[in-house]
C-alpha cells in the first residue's frame, strides 16, 4: 500500500511540476508580448508609416525602415524561393536516392540553423568588401541565404508527400519526368509550397544580424539599390540602443510593427499548409 | 512456357517475352519467363500474391526504371524491338505502352486536363480538334455522357469507378498499342467492376490488353489468354478457357480450385 | 488517310492489314510526329534536371563559400595571433590586440544557463501538452508556442533592455547578492553591483527565447511514440509520471537529445536577444552577475566600426569560430534526429 501511496505521490509531483512548467513558460511569452503591445502601440500613428526616421530629439516615423524591410526581403525571397525550390525539387526527385543529395539534404538542415549574423559576415566579404561600400543588394542577398535552407526543405518535404501512384501514372504516358514535376507533382503540393515561402518571409522580415553590416543603415529614403538601406529591424537595434526617448519609443512601435507583421504571415501560411508541416 | 505462332488462328504476337529475369536489388522476383501478348487480345496473369505478375506488368512499360535498383535482363520484343534495351527511349516506349493502375490516380486537374495532358506531350493542336480528341476519349472510356457538363471541374471530384475510367481514357487518348491493367477493378465497387470489364473487352477490339488480377472470375470473364505465376515462374500459359478448364498443371489446378494463394 | 506510322508498317508487315483497319477505325487524321516531340521533351527534361543539379551543387558552394571567405577574411588575424588568440582575455583595438576567451567564455556560459533552464521547463511543456493539457486546449496552446518560436529574436532583446534588466537589477540581483553572500563559491557566482544587464540575465532572455522551440520540437518527438506503447503502459497500471519515465522519454531520447543540440545550436549563434543585455564587456568574470560578452554580441556591436585590418580579421576569426562550434553541434543534432526518423519510419 505504501509503495503504491509513493507512486501516486510521485506521480502528481511530477504531473504538477510539468503544469508549472507550461504556466511559467506561457506566463513569460505572455509578459513579453503584453510589454510589446503595450509599448508599441503608445507610438503607434500615422506618422510611423508616413515620416522617416527623425534625427535625435524630433518627431518622426519609421517609412523608410519599412520600405526599405519590405524592398530588401522582397529581393531576398525573389533570389532565394527559385534556388530552394530547384535545389528542393534535386532532393526529392531527379537525385532522391543520389549521394548528392544526402550531403546536400546533410548541409542545408544546417544551414537552417546557422547563426545569421555568420551569414552577414559572409556576405559582406564577398559582397560589400569588394564593392568597397554597403549597400542594400548585398542586404538582400544576405536575406536570400536565409530564404534558400528554408524554401528547400519544404519543397523536399512537400514533393514527398506526392503520392508515387501519382508519378508513375504521369510516366506511363510517356511524360518525362521534368513535366510529371511541373505539371503535376508542384501542383499538388501546391499549398505547402506557399507555406513554406511565407514562412521564409517571416523569417527574414524579422532578421537583424545579417544586415547589420550589408545593408547597414540610411536614415532617409532610398530605392538605390547600390547604396545603404534603412531596415526595421536595423533602426530598432540603433535606437533602442541610443538615449533618446523618442528612438525608444520608435524602436518599441517597429517591434511591435514586425512581431505583427511575422505573426500575420504564420498565421496564413499554417491555415494554408492545414498544419502539416512539422515546425522544424 | 514455348510459344510459337504455329497455328493459323491464333493472332500474331504484339510482344513476346524471351526468357525474362527480373531483380529486385538482390531478390530474383522474375525467373526465365517467356509468354507473348497476341494483338488485340486480352492476356491475364493470375497468381498469389509476390509471385511476380505486377512486377512482369511493369517490366513490359519499362516502370521499374522509376527506381534505384532494380533491373531486367532477358528479350521482351514489341514489334521487332527489345524493349529491355537501356538505349530505347523509355518515354517513346510508354506512349506506346499505356498503363492504368490499381488505385485511380486522376492527376490534380480539371477532367479535361486530366486528358488533355498526354495529348499535348506529343501533339500541338488547334482548340477543336483538342476539344474532339478530348471528347472522343472519354466516349471510348464511356464516360463521355456522365462528365460533359462538368469537364472543368476536378477530376478528384468524381466517384472512384468514374475516376478508374477517366484514367482510362487518359491512356486511350495518347493512342497506345499496348494497355497494361494492374487490378483495375481492386478498389472499386461491383457496379463499377463491371463497367470497367466491359470497358476492357470493348478496348481489345483495337488495343492489346495485360491484365493482373487476383479475381480469378474476372480472368475468365475478360481474358483471351491467361498466364498463371508462382513465386516468380510462368507456371502455365494458355487460352483462358484451357487453363481453367484442364489445366496442365498441378500447381494450377491447386490455385483455382482455392487450394492455396 | 493515311494513318499507320511507316516505321511500325515495316516492322511488322505480316499484320499490315489489321493494323490499318485498326488504325482507321480508332485514329483521326493526325500525323503523330511523336520523335520529334520525344526529343523536345527530352531536351526540356535533361534542362530541367541540369537545372536542378546545379541548384543543389550552389547550395553546397555556399556552406564552403562561408567557411572558405571567413577563413580567408581571418587569415591575418591567425597569422597575428596564432593560438594564443583562444587563451587571451586581451581586446585592445588601440595597439590591436585581441582575443577571443571572453567571448567564447561567455557564448558558452550563456547557452548553458539557457538550457538547464529552458530543457526542463520545455519538456515539462511537452509532457504536459501531449499528457495533461485537456483535448479542447490542447491545439491552441500548441499553435500558441509554434507561432511564439517564429518570433523575431530582437524583440526578446528590446523587452529585456527595457523591461526585464531594471526589474532584475532593482528586485532580483541585491537579494541574489545579499542571499548567497558568505556561502562558498555561490558567493563568487553572485557578486558585484546589480548592473541589472550580465551574464544572468542574457542567459535568461536566451532561455525565453529557445523555450518555445524545445517545447515544440519536443512534442513533435513524444508524439512520434506508437499509442499502442503508450497504453500497453497504462494497461498495466502505470501512473503517468511512469509511462513518461519508463517509456515515453526512453523511446525518443534520441529525438529529444537532438532536439536540444538544435536548440543549443540556435542560442549559441543568438546575437540579437543577447547583444541588448551582456554588457559587451571583455573580461571573463567569476561572477554571473557581471557583465560580459557572446561573440555574436561582440561581432553585431562591433564589426561596423572596426578600424584596421586585424580588428576586421579578429572579429571575422571570431565568426569563423562560432560557425565551426554551431556546424559541429548542429551537425550532432542532425545526425541523431535523423536516427530517430529512421527508426520510427
Amino acid at each position: 500500500m505504501s509503495l503504491y501511496e509513493t507512486r501516486r505521490k510521485n506521480n502528481a509531483i511530477a504531473t504538477g511540476l510539468a503544469w508549472l512548467a507550461t504556466a511559467f513558460g506561457l506566463f513569460w511569452l505572455a509578459l513579453i508580448l503584453g510589454a510589446l503591445v503595450y509599448e508599441g502601440a503608445r507610438g503607434l500613428s500615422p506618422a510611423v508609416f508616413s515620416q522617416m526616421t527623425p534625427p535625435p530629439g524630433s518627431q518622426g516615423g519609421l517609412s523608410n525602415a519599412i520600405a526599405g524591410s519590405l524592398l530588401m526581403s522582397a529581393i531576398g525571397v525573389a533570389i532565394g524561393t527559385p534556388l530552394g525550390m530547384l535545389a528542393g525539387t534535386y532532393l526529392a526527385e531527379y537525385g532522391r536516392h543520389t549521394k548528392l543529395a544526402m550531403i546536400v539534404r546533410f548541409i542545408n538542415d544546417i544551414l537552417l540553423s546557422a547563426p545569421s549574423i555568420v551569414i552577414g559576415l559572409f556576405v559582406y566579404e564577398i559582397l560589400v568588401h569588394p564593392m568597397g561600400h554597403f549597400s542594400a543588394i548585398s542586404g538582400a542577398v544576405a536575406l536570400s541565404l536565409l530564404v534558400v535552407p528554408v524554401v528547400l526543405r519544404t519543397t523536399e518535404d512537400m514533393l514527398l508527400l506526392v503520392p508515387g501512384s501519382m508519378r508513375e501514372a504521369a510516366a506511363a504516358l510517356g511524360a518525362p519526368r521534368a513535366l510529371v514535376i511541373g505539371k503535376i507533382a508542384y501542383r499538388a503540393a501546391k499549398a505547402g509550397l506557399i507555406t513554406g515561402i511565407l514562412l521564409a518571409v517571416a523569417r527574414v522580415s524579422g532578421e537583424t544580424a545579417p544586415l547589420l553590416f550589408t545593408a547597414l543603415n540610411n536614415q532617409f529614403w532610398s530605392a538605390n539599390l547600390n547604396a545603404p538601406m534603412a531596415s526595421l529591424p536595423v533602426v530598432i537595434f540603433q535606437f533602442a540602443l541610443s538615449p533618446y526617448k523618442d528612438w525608444q519609443q520608435l524602436a518599441w512601435t517597429g517591434a511591435l510593427l514586425i512581431t505583427v507583421a511575422v505573426l500575420s504571415l504564420s498565421i496564413v501560411a499554417r491555415t494554408l499548409g492545414a498544419g502539416r508541416r512539422k515546425s522544424r | 512456357m514455348m510459344y510459337s505462332a504455329e497455328s493459323l488462328k491464333t493472332p500474331d504476337a504484339k510482344v513476346s517475352v524471351n526468357g525474362l529475369d527480373f531483380y529486385y536489388g538482390a531478390s530474383h522476383a522474375l525467373k526465365a519467363v517467356s509468354l507473348p501478348l497476341y494483338e488485340n487480345r486480352v492476356t491475364a496473369f493470375i497468381g498469389p500474391s509476390g509471385c511476380g505478375k505486377s512486377t512482369l506488368l511493369r517490366v513490359l512499360n519499362r516502370m521499374y526504371d522509376l527506381y534505384p535498383g532494380q533491373r531486367a535482363e532477358g528479350e521482351v520484343w514489341l514489334d521487332g524491338e527489345n524493349i529491355i534495351d537501356p538505349a530505347i527511349d523509355v518515354n517513346a516506349l510508354r506512349a506506346r505502352v499505356g498503363m492504368v493502375f490499381q488505385k485511380p490516380t486522376p492527376f490534380p486537374m480539371s477532367i479535361y486536363d486530366n486528358i488533355a495532358f498526354g495529348i499535348k506531350l506529343y501533339e500541338k493542336l488547334p482548340a477543336a480538334e483538342l476539344d474532339a480528341r478530348v471528347e472522343q476519349a472519354l466516349r471510348g472510356a464511356a464516360l463521355w455522357d456522365e462528365v460533359k457538363d462538368k469537364l472543368h471541374s476536378s477530376g478528384l471530384g468524381l466517384s472512384g469507378g468514374q475516376q478508374q475510367r477517366l484514367c482510362i481514357a487518359r491512356s486511350v487518348a495518347v493512342q497506345p498499342e499496348v494497355i497494361l491493367f494492374d487490378e483495375p477493378c481492386s478498389a472499386l465497387d461491383p457496379i463499377s467492376t463491371a463497367k470497367v470489364e466491359e470497358l476492357i473487352e470493348e478496348l481489345a477490339e483495337d488495343y492489346t490488353i495485360a491484365i493482373v488480377t487476383h479475381n480469378m472470375q474476372q480472368a475468365v470473364r475478360v481474358s483471351d489468354y491467361t498466364a498463371f505465376m508462382y513465386l516468380g515462374e510462368l507456371v502455365e500459359y494458355g487460352e483462358t478457357d484451357d487453363v481453367f478448364n484442364k489445366p496442365k498443371q498441378k500447381r494450377t489446378l491447386d490455385y483455382i480450385t482455392g487450394r492455396f494463394g | 488517310m493515311t494513318v499507320v506510322e511507316p516505321d511500325r508498317r515495316e516492322r511488322n508487315g505480316a499484320m499490315e492489314v489489321t493494323d490499318f483497319a485498326l488504325a482507321q477505325k480508332i485514329t483521326p487524321a493526325v500525323i503523330v510526329d511523336r520523335p520529334r516531340a520525344l526529343g523536345r521533351i527530352a531536351l526540356i527534361d535533361r534542362i530541367f534536371h541540369h537545372l536542378t543539379r546545379t541548384a543543389a551543387i550552389i547550395v553546397l558552394i555556399i556552406l564552403g563559400g562561408v567557411i572558405v571567405s571567413l577563413f580567408r577574411g581571418a587569415l591575418p588575424a591567425i597569422k597575428t595571433f596564432g593560438f594564443g588568440f583562444f587563451t587571451s582575455q586581451a581586446w585592445n583595438p588601440v595597439n590591436d590586440n585581441f582575443g577571443a576567451l571572453p567571448a567564447m567564455y561567455g557564448t558558452i556560459v550563456t547557452s548553458i544557463i539557457a538550457m538547464l533552464i529552458a530543457v526542463p521547463v520545455g519538456l515539462g511543456v511537452a509532457t504536459f501538452l501531449t499528457e495533461l493539457c485537456p483535448h479542447p486546449l490542447r491545439r491552441p496552446i500548441g499553435v500558441a508556442i509554434e507561432l511564439l518560436a517564429g518570433i523575431p529574436s530582437i524583440i526578446y532583446g528590446i523587452w529585456g533592455l527595457f523591461v526585464f534588466a531594471p526589474f532584475v537589477q532593482v528586485h532580483v540581483q541585491p537579494a541574489l547578492i545579499a542571499g548567497f553572500a558568505g556561502v562558498p563559491v555561490l558567493s563568487n557566482l553572485f557578486a558585484g553591483p546589480p548592473y541589472g544587464i550580465g551574464v544572468l540575465t542574457a542567459s535568461f532572455i536566451l532561455a525565453i527565447m529557445v523555450l518555445p522551440f524545445i517545447a515544440s520540437i519536443s512534442r513533435d518527438v513524444f508524439e512520434t511514440v506508437p499509442t499502442v506503447l503508450k497504453e500497453a503502459a497504462t494497461g498495466i497500471g502505470c501512473t503517468t509520471w511512469e509511462m513518461m519515465r519508463h517509456v515515453v522519454l526512453p523511446y525518443s531520447r534520441v529525438g529529444v537529445v537532438g532536439g536540444v543540440m538544435l536548440a543549443l545550436g540556435r542560442a549559441l549563434g543568438e546575437t540579437m536577444a543577447v547583444t541588448f543585455v551582456i554588457g559587451n564587456a571583455h573580461k571573463v568574470s567569476p561572477s554571473l552577475l557581471a557583465p560580459g560578452t557572446t561573440i555574436s554580441a561582440t561581432i553585431a556591436n562591433e564589426f561596423t566600426e572596426a578600424v584596421g585590418d586585424i580588428y576586421t580579421s579578429a572579429l571575422i576569426e571570431l565568426g569563423l569560430i562560432l560557425f565551426l562550434i554551431t556546424f559541429m553541434v548542429l551537425a550532432m543534432a542532425r545526425y541523431m534526429l535523423m536516427r530517430l526518423e529512421r527508426t520510427s519510419a
